[in-house]
């Protein structure tokens, strides 16, 4: 009940959340000056088509841009009637695309899934590499195990991951075959799913995954490495030991539960980079998620599309960082449910 | 100091009863902290060559143009795509002193790309102080010396030449001209941001507190790329390359000033209640005197430490705005700028010398994280 009462708290502030954000949002896109209508309007009355300047101001009246700021804002957010009514972001409409001349939902549509997915797999990556690897460090420290584990952590830390993509890919084709660009094939685009379809995306998500991962998990191990450490020289292992616990026993059974919790409690902090890293990853490879989406349409002053990705990839955050929340709280006990002095 | 027989020794000066027995010791105690933390910071061996290292990077800075061969946007149209030159002082047994064999470059047309034949019978000793492009020592000098000259007739590419002819040496030593400093800026803009608002969350408490906290917790909590992007698509494209530049790293800074406001919150939150607070206030002493005064000061170091850890995200961030086309844009000269044209797999394929700008950022980035890991190992106070 308890738990539930927390699970609610922490929906309702994520929620308020969102909509500071897509304020902070919606300030952002139109901090250019101009915007892509009159843009387009002037372009098209200096060269005198006067049938495009109707429709480009059909659309300025239809997604309220001649509105004054504040209101076009509330329109977007669906907190007040537009043109057609309450159609907003919470009324799942996204608005239109300028750029691509179709409904934002529409364009978007499967680059939303195929962007979870591919931050769900760097953020398993993440786990699945940093949980042994920070075990085995602070297990072994200060031997070359320990060593060779901070520095290619380092190394992933330090090495830009736009720089890594372009390498990996390239040796990744080189010598193991792995596909250049994309998520899958392109003859499987656009197709229902299937399982070579399924087969091809997975092959296409190695070098992605690896890359978006890397940093996390070199942040993630040393950290683990840490909490690790300084579980390892209390005295209960001692007493264990003293006791002939068989090692591996030993470090599964009590100092790695300690060091655990920190460990979730991290992909909050972790998620942003990681995001971060998807959108970066995918505009240089070429992966069909938003990223490169987000990329055209601020180079091209599209609003609503930016707009609507950015509060996509706001919201993805938003909700891993809660799940990771959540997590905490089930896995520790001694952490409060809700506000302080309950 | 005498050898008595029992096999003691004793000390032959007369016994004084006002020597200070404790003054060896006072010494340790009585100096100042930053001698403490140097001494402690010494030790680490990998920080102390990173901050060496960061240092001399960081000085030669302002005479880069003097070090450079070249001028940053100094075409050679005869060599393009030119590879990565020897510098030799041996010619057929005999000593030349630093020398380059001149090359010349045909158009493979078949492949499509250049190639290029070292004509090795004809030593050719580079030139020193000698004449080339101007540029500006210290950004206001102008000058014409430098430091090392391709001889008339040959060229000079250590680290090869890019798509238009120049020369990616001396273009990475003008790219860190904006590259390393763009993370100072930065970081200065996010240090003064996250002090003033960490500690008036920390210093007031109550309504304040809550209000930057949300804040803080809504910035921290968002992917700052996307962010980035957005700012600095917001940027106009008809500003000057220097303004977009400061407008770049002020961007950089606004958005990482929440993880410093907030280890400056929770600091301040405990030795606010400290009794030396308490007395100054007593005093009269007003708040911003308290928290510049009395409060910042205990621990300033942490957060230069934690501010030298938090540069090469800006350092990589400026790089992947800048290779994004977002950042800052040609005939400015950074790491990313050089990298945007490394970004086909083309160029990697064929004259991987165009992604050399990728070293100096790795072992850049690496060494800010050691130097900082270096301080905030030496200002620990529970270690020994």
């Amino acid at each position: 009940m308890m738990f539930l009462r927390y699970a609610v708290y922490r929906f309702v502030t994520m929620l308020l959340t969102l909509v500071v954000v897509s304020v902070m949002v919606f300030v952002i896109i139109n901090l250019p000056p101009g915007d892509y209508l009159s843009n387009q309007i002037a372009e098209l009355r200096a060269t005198g088509q006067a049938e495009g300047v109707a429709k480009a101001e059909f659309l300025r009246t239809e997604y309220a841009l001649d509105r004054p700021l504040w209101e076009q804002y509330l329109i977007w957010a669906g907190f007040a009637p537009g043109p057609q009514g309450f159609s907003g972001l919470i009324q799942g409409n996204f608005g239109w695309s300028f750029e691509f001349d179709r409904p934002v939902g529409e364009i978007v549509g499967d680059a939303l899934w195929l962007t979870v997915l591919v931050n769900l797999a760097a953020v398993l990556f993440v786990y699945v590499v940093a949980l042994p690897l920070g075990v085995v460090a602070a297990a072994r420290s200060e031997t070359w195990v320990d060593y060779s584990a901070a520095f290619v952590g380092y190394l992933g830390l330090a090495t830009p991951n736009f720089l890594l993509a372009l390498i990996l890919f390239y040796y990744g084709h080189k010598y193991f075959d792995l596909p250049i660009g994309g998520l899958m094939d392109p003859i499987y685009e656009g197709e229902p799913m299937s399982w070579p379809k399924v087969k091809s995306i997975l092959i296409h998500m190695i070098v992605p995954t690896f890359v978006i991962g890397t940093s996390g998990a070199a942040a993630m191990m040393q950290r683990l490495r840490a909490n690790m450490l300084d579980e390892l020289s209390k005295p209960y292992v001692e007493t264990a030991r003293a006791k002939g616990l068989a090692p591996a026993k030993l470090l599964a059974k009590y100092p790695l539960r300690m060091a655990f919790n920190p460990f979730v409690a991290d992909i909050g902090n972790l998620l942003p980079a990681m995001v971060s890293g998807s959108v970066l990853v995918s505009v240089v490879l070429g992966l069909q998620t938003i990223g490169p989406f987000l990329l055209a349409a601020l180079k091209s002053q599209d609003q609503f599309l930016a707009g609507f990705v950015l509060m996509f990839v706001a919201l993805l955050t938003l909700i891993g960082t809660m799940i990771s929340d959540m997590l905490l709280v089930l896995l520790d006990p001694r952490i409060r449910y809700g506000a302080r002095g309950q | 100091m005498t050898w008595l027989p029992d096999g003691r020794y004793v000390d032959d000066a007369p016994y004084i009863d006002t020597t200070d027995l404790s003054a060896p010791e006072r010494q340790e105690f009585d100096a100042p902290s930053w001698v403490l933390i140097w001494r402690r910071f010494k030790r680490h061996r990998l920080g102390l060559i990173a901050g060496l290292f960061l240092l001399i990077c960081y000085l030669i800075l302002p005479i880069a143009g003097f070090i450079a061969p070249y001028t940053p946007n100094e075409r050679s149209a005869e060599y393009l795509y030119s590879p990565p030159q020897e510098i030799n002082l041996w010619h057929e047994g005999r000593f030349v002193g630093p020398f380059v064999y001149p090359t010349t470059a045909t158009a493979d047309l078949v492949n499509y790309r250049w190639t290029y034949e070292t004509d090795t019978t004809r030593p050719m000793p580079l030139e020193f102080f000698c004449e080339g492009g101007t540029y500006n020592l210290f950004g206001f000098i102008p000058s014409d010396t430098h430091l090392v000259c391709a001889p008339p007739g040959a060229t000079i590419f250590l680290w090869g030449s890019d798509r238009l002819g120049r020369d990616v040496f001396s273009r990475i030593l003008y790219g860190a001209q904006l590259s390393l400093t763009v993370g100072l800026i930065g970081i200065t803009v996010s240090f003064v941001l996250g002090i003033f608002f960490g500690s008036i969350a920390g210093y007031f408490g109550g309504k304040t507190d809550w209000a930057i906290n949300r804040v803080i917790e809504i910035l921290r909590s968002l992917p700052e790329l996307p962010l980035w992007l957005a700012l600095s698509a917001a940027v106009p494209s008809n500003w000057g390359p220097v303004s977009v530049f400061f407008i770049i790293s002020i961007i950089l800074g606004i958005l990482d000033w929440p993880g410093l406001a907030r280890a400056v919150r929770s600091k301040f939150l405990s030795l606010r209640e400290e009794e030396y607070v308490r007395a100054a206030e007593m005093m009269g002493a007003r708040p911003a005197r308290v928290i510049r005064r009395h409060l910042l000061p205990n621990f300033m170091s942490h957060l230069i430490a934690s501010a030298t850890l938090s540069i090469p995200a800006m350092i990589l961030g400026e790089t992947a705005l800048s290779f994004l086309g977002l950042g800052l844009r040609a005939p400015a000269v950074s790491w990313g700028v050089m990298l945007n044209d490394a970004q086909n797999l083309a160029s990697i394929e064929i004259y991987p010398w165009t992604a050399i700008p990728m070293l100096p950022i790795i072992i850049v980035v690496l060494a800010f994280n050691f130097l900082g890991d270096g301080l905030r190992a030496s200002l620990d106070p529970y270690k020994s």
